[in-house]
């Protein structure tokens, strides 16, 4: 093919290598994003099959499949598993394939950490996996991990757990400075900031916000560390410590992660919006501008997720206020997804359905989110699944939604072929059908009063609880069928022109399909 | 674990239609309670405040997305239109929505303050979390006494029917009176919980080393049911709250009678004991304060609770067995136990030395309350 041609003439253009070696030794971008997108997917079925366990628990009152040692231990895994191996490793690999595209790069900017900051990531959560068979099980005590419950309390197992975040940490370090690098130093010419694809700009903004709380993580796990091992008392109210810090140091971290897992989407929403609106997104210095106060203000409202702890009335008010403030930019950035609708040219192909999907369900988790900011109501709300319903509504719907349409969106790209509309559609309405019978009762679960992470629950509960069980089931097994599609593209299909939708705008269109092994080694002009 | 796991999911299949409960259907248990307080009916009044303007907001805001979506298809609106941006819309939807949050943080804040009232009550209880019961001590009588779930583990493990208040019923509730304004100091012992009695809107957590409170005034005679909120460890679930609003006079008895039992334990400390009287007594200090952990065959749980079956402790060495429950062990979820009575203390370690053939492969020896009234002697 052209890429033997392309070795004649240039010996910087040569096609990938054969074999395992390609996976193991790779520094190109598409390669990198193929390898996180995979790894996140087969956490997303693990972290799956736990919350499946989890939920055939919780069908009926009474414990009839595992005990509640075991139940702890699952809801932790499923927590941390979901997160920094379904959710953020999706994002990061979506950034490695699209961002050197989407701004005329040839690469990423640091290809050698590129591949380090992929490679160590199985091996941190082969070490979390692996606690589940160590003596005293794995970690039990959420994931939020809340001292003396995990420190003092925890089983053996927490080492290998701090010892694995860690490395998470150290991976999303790297991937972030290396997106961060790359936007900075590598876009086309001509290509001023405020012309990047929104996409590139909410990773931006993730990168910054990575860098900024992934070393806090790491502190509060290390002082953990130092209490469980050498003798210090962070956290041991008995020697002294604080066990309410902990969790001032961990939300630190904890709310702008939250916005981590969020601001991809934004970006990525965005692009399918205007691409099958076939009209350009409205308010794009207003997109821009939200992503950077969300961004900000994420750092002053970690302590409502701590209204019970008992702080003082002036900082009950203060977090209620702030917290309240996320709303506005928040409205903005939907508002402006309907107006670009509005008066559009709308088809419905899968990424818009699923988009559509985000808009609605994610606006809805803001409610409860809203809901949730006002103090003397969160008392009442604090713990129950109102909680679980609301950031299951942001992020089922809402990150993973984003996700599963940005790779229907852009899979024709990267695989050169078309996905099949039909089976799209369909796993679209299993999944938006199991999404809501999951976690919509969870709100009336909540308001009536069922606490979270409970093995087991009183009488009024077992109704509700059985409807959101069905659909978790629902949901869970049209994500294997997600995987079918997903493989059933890749293997082959009809063939993808380069542009497409007809209604795409970005460079990463004007690429062949699927997108040679490299792109862009002389920058395009942009405008 | 796995194997385990998957031997009980074909087991559950199984007994699904068996053991389908004789559940009373409750599909109407979707909002929250308006309470018994005037502040619980103003927390509700505020939750469905907001509730119904998130509501008006997402009618208006998806009239016009699904409207859109319906009347801006291909197929009617071939051609889009080509704005962008509209400066005056941007500022109004900037502001109208931040007006719309002054609104909701006026009464918020309001009743907020109500709430953060800590002056002293008319009845002060300290309530202290444990895992996984709650301990109450009222101040001013000096009355105390633990609250343990009291659901049997039949019903848990759905051998027998469940009853009516399955996982929501204590040995012994919390009495206090009505209309009197009650404090409650929160603190806990080991990790941290979170008491929470939703008719009272009252959620405040439990937390080794910090007191918090928390104060209500209950309108209505009655019994209200609560809840722990903060991962506790395995029987989270497991440590309901039980509260009982009675008349003054009533509460005024219920003291009394809670003093005569307190001073009739205090003269059984005096007391000769048998083996078989401390063990009896033992058996059932140990069903409530050590089985969550050591198990009810003395067990454990490898790798995290120690066996008492066996050990060397338990077998030979009394002294070190005392040392142990009161002062607990560092570093280790066993917590000083020194709060039970010296019954309670000497026959639950007199009951784990003669069970479980202790008896037989150990000393043997017993311990007497007056065991324990010497290890509180302060040493010279």
């Amino acid at each position: 093919m052209s890429a033997v041609i392309e070795n004649h003439h240039d010996d910087h253009h040569h096609g990938p290598a054969k074999g395992l070696t390609r996976w193991l030794y790779t520094t190109n971008h598409k390669d990198i994003g193929t390898l996180y997108l995979w790894f996140s997917f087969a956490m997303f079925l693990i972290g799956g099959a736990m919350a499946m366990i989890i939920r055939a628990e919780l069908f009926q009152p009474g414990m009839q499949i595992v005990e509640p040692e075991f139940y702890n231990q699952m809801i932790t895994l499923h927590g941390l598993i979901m997160i920094f191996g379904g959710v953020m490793p999706a994002f990061v690999g979506l950034a490695n394939w699209l961002v050197p595209m989407m701004i005329g790069a040839p690469d990423m900017a640091l290809p050698r950490m590129n591949n380090l900051s992929f490679w160590i990531l199985p091996f941190a959560f082969f070490i979390l996996l692996s606690s589940l068979f160590m003596e005293g099980g794995a970690p039990n005590f959420g994931w939020t991990f809340y001292a003396p419950l995990s420190t003092t309390y925890a089983p053996p197992s927490v080492t290998f757990f701090i010892f694995s975040v860690h490395i998470m940490g150290a991976s999303s370090i790297m991937g972030a400075i290396n997106v961060i690098v790359t936007i900075m130093n590598m876009r086309a010419p001509g290509m001023d900031l405020m012309k990047m694809p929104l996409f590139v700009w909410s990773w931006l903004i993730t990168a910054y916000l990575l860098i900024a709380v992934m070393p806090v993580l790491a502190g509060a796990v290390t002082m953990m560390l130092m209490d469980i091992h050498f003798g210090t008392s962070f956290f041991n109210a008995a020697g002294g410590g604080d066990p309410v810090l902990f969790q001032h140091i961990f939300w630190f971290f904890g709310h702008p992660e939250v916005y981590i897992m969020i601001l991809p989407a934004f970006g990525i929403v965005s692009h399918i919006i205007e691409t099958f609106s076939r009209k350009q997104l409205f308010g794009y210095s207003s997109m821009v501008w939200a992503m950077l106060s969300i961004a900000i203000l994420s750092f002053v409202v970690w302590a409502h997720h701590m209204f019970t702890v008992g702080m003082p009335l002036a900082a009950e008010l203060f977090f209620m206020w702030a917290t309240m403030l996320i709303a506005v930019p928040t409205g903005v950035k939907v508002f402006n997804w309907i107006a670009t609708m509005f008066r559009g040219s709308i088809t419905f192909e899968t990424p818009m359905l699923f988009a559509c999907a985000f808009v609605v369900l994610f606006t809805l988790g803001g409610f409860s989110g809203l809901m949730l900011a006002i103090t003397p109501a969160d008392f009442q709300y604090h713990d129950t699944y109102f909680v679980v319903a609301h950031f299951h509504y942001v992020l089922v719907p809402g990150a993973i939604f984003s996700i599963m349409a940005a790779v229907y969106y852009w899979i024709p790209k990267w695989s050169g072929n078309m996905y099949d509309e039909r089976l799209g559609k369909l796993h679209f309405w299993l999944s938006f059908i199991g999404v809501n019978v999951t976690f919509f009762p969870q709100h009336f679960i909540g308001l009536a009063g069922m606490p979270r992470r409970y093995p087991d629950y009183a009488l009024q509960f077992a109704d509700w609880n059985m409807v959101s069980t069905v659909g978790a089931f629902l949901f869970g097994f049209s994500q294997v069928f997600f995987l079918f599609i997903v493989i059933k593209t890749v293997m082959g299909g009809k063939k993808a022109t380069d542009q497409v939708w007809e209604g795409a705008r970005g460079l990463e269109w004007t690429v062949a399909s699927p997108a040679p092994y490299h792109t862009f080694g002389t920058p395009p002009k942009v405008d | 674990m796995l194997s385990n796991l998957i031997n009980k999911l074909t087991g559950f299949l199984l007994t699904i239609s068996l053991f389908s409960n004789p559940v009373k259907a409750d599909w109407f248990a979707l909002n929250m309670t308006e309470g018994a307080t005037a502040i619980s009916q103003e927390v509700f009044n505020l939750h469905m405040l907001i509730f119904w303007i998130c509501v008006a907001i997402g009618v208006v805001v998806f009239s016009v997305m699904f409207y859109s979506m319906f009347a801006h298809t291909k197929k009617k609106n071939p051609v889009a239109a080509t704005f962008h941006e509209s400066t005056k819309v941007e500022i109004a939807w900037t502001v109208i929505p931040f007006l719309i949050l002054i609104a909701m943080a006026v009464p918020a804040s309001k009743t907020l303050t109500k709430m953060y009232d800590d002056t002293a009550g008319d009845v002060n209880i300290q309530v202290t979390g444990f895992q996984w019961k709650w301990q109450y001590r009222y101040l001013e009588d000096g009355v105390s006494f633990f609250s343990n779930l009291s659901t049997d583990m039949d019903e848990i493990y759905n051998l027998v029917p469940k009853g009516e208040n399955y996982l929501q019923e204590v040995d012994e509730a919390v009495v206090i009176p009505v209309g009197k304004k009650v404090r409650f100091l929160i603190t806990a012992n080991d990790v941290i919980h979170s008491w929470w009695v939703p008719a009272f809107a009252i959620k405040q957590d439990a937390i080794p080393g910090f007191v918090n409170t928390a104060w209500t005034k209950v309108d209505q005679v009655g019994t209200y049911r609560g809840k722990c909120t903060e991962l506790c460890g395995k029987n989270h679930g497991f440590m309901p709250i039980v509260v009982k609003v009675v008349e003054q006079d009533e509460y005024d008895l219920w003291v009394s009678d809670k003093k005569d039992a307190a001073f009739k334990l205090a003269e059984l400390t005096e007391k000769e004991w048998t083996t078989a009287e401390l063990v009896e007594r033992g058996e059932a200090v140990y069903a409530t304060n050590c089985v969550a952990c050591h198990q009810t065959n003395g067990q454990g749980i490898p790798g995290i609770f120690p066996a008492l079956a066996g050990s060397d402790i338990v077998l030979n060495d009394k002294a070190k067995n005392i040392e142990i429950l009161m002062e607990g062990v560092q570093g280790a979820a066993m917590n000083s136990f020194d709060y039970l009575s010296e019954v309670e203390l000497a026959s639950v370690i007199t009951y784990t030395r003669q069970s479980w053939g202790n008896a037989k492969d150990g000393d043997g020896e017993i311990v007497s309350p007056k065991d324990i009234v010497d290890y509180k002697k302060p040493k010279i």
